[in-house]
């Protein structure tokens, strides 16, 4: 499924004219996956910036798992991995 | 005393070090290597690069990454050392031998597991160049467009 979350026209079903129906498309979120798991990565590793990168937007918090839809395991990988970058100075801890 | 330990160590040193003091720095930490038998497996320097927030004075450092097999009073020698120094601004220890042996146990498995399936399905064991679908890395949509929302 391609479409973006909220606006897919055709995700589930499609259907439309019925306000039952459109109430309930409008709960239906794409369903996220888990990075590491799909695309076999096995090591998360501190020194790789590139890899956390999208995990720490803008501000330099950690992007929680319920946006991300990172599993347990990795989001927890992820976290050591983040928090080491972060003392050697290559994540900001913060940013304004 | 167990010596066959594994770690990763990475200090950062300070922009205004020359690059003598650098290499002096890494005589060090060999030495120190050398004087509780460890071996230096590996030594990579990631040349200077921005800090990602400012520390103190510095706002750029260099990066050397030294991966030792040893024990862990060698490796308290390194960081009493390294904390001393006045060039260094950061350092940390990581112990890797254990992750590493999971991280290469969950490859072997995942490749044996795939090797086996293809070969029951009657292809060769190992993925041809060109096979399957074709993933173009910009039409991964899974994650970013939608990371506004909810937050």
């Amino acid at each position: 499924m391609r479409e973006g979350r909220g606006r897919s026209s055709e995700g589930r079903g499609g259907r439309t004219g019925d306000k039952k129906d459109d109430k309930k498309r409008t709960l239906f979120r794409r369903r996220k996956v888990c990075k590491f798991c799909a695309d076999k990565i096995d090591d998360i590793n501190y020194k790789d910036v590139k890899l956390l990168g999208p995990f720490v937007p803008e501000r330099g918090k950690i992007l929680p798992r319920r946006i991300s839809g990172t599993c347990a395991t990795h989001q927890r990988k992820l976290q050591t991995a983040i928090k080491r970058a972060r003392q050697l100075a290559l994540i900001p801890y913060v940013t304004e | 005393m167990s010596q066959n330990r594994q770690y990763e160590l990475i200090y950062v040193v300070s922009s205004d070090a020359t690059d003598q003091q650098i290499a002096d720095l890494h005589t060090q930490v060999e030495e120190i290597t050398g004087r509780y038998s460890g071996i230096l497996d590996k030594t990579e320097n990631w040349g200077r690069r921005k800090l990602a927030y400012e520390i103190g004075p510095h706002k750029e450092g260099t990066y050397v990454l030294e991966v030792i097999t040893g024990s862990g009073e060698l490796m308290k020698e390194i960081d009493r050392r390294l904390r001393v120094s006045d060039q260094v601004i950061r350092h940390l220890t990581v112990r890797v031998d254990e992750e590493n042996r999971v991280i290469e146990r969950a490859r072997t498995l995942r490749k044996e597991d795939s090797q086996r399936r293809r070969v029951a399905r009657g292809l060769p064991p190992e993925r041809q160049p060109g096979e399957g679908p074709q993933r173009n890395d910009d039409d991964d949509d899974r994650f970013g467009a939608d990371v506004e929302e909810g937050m």
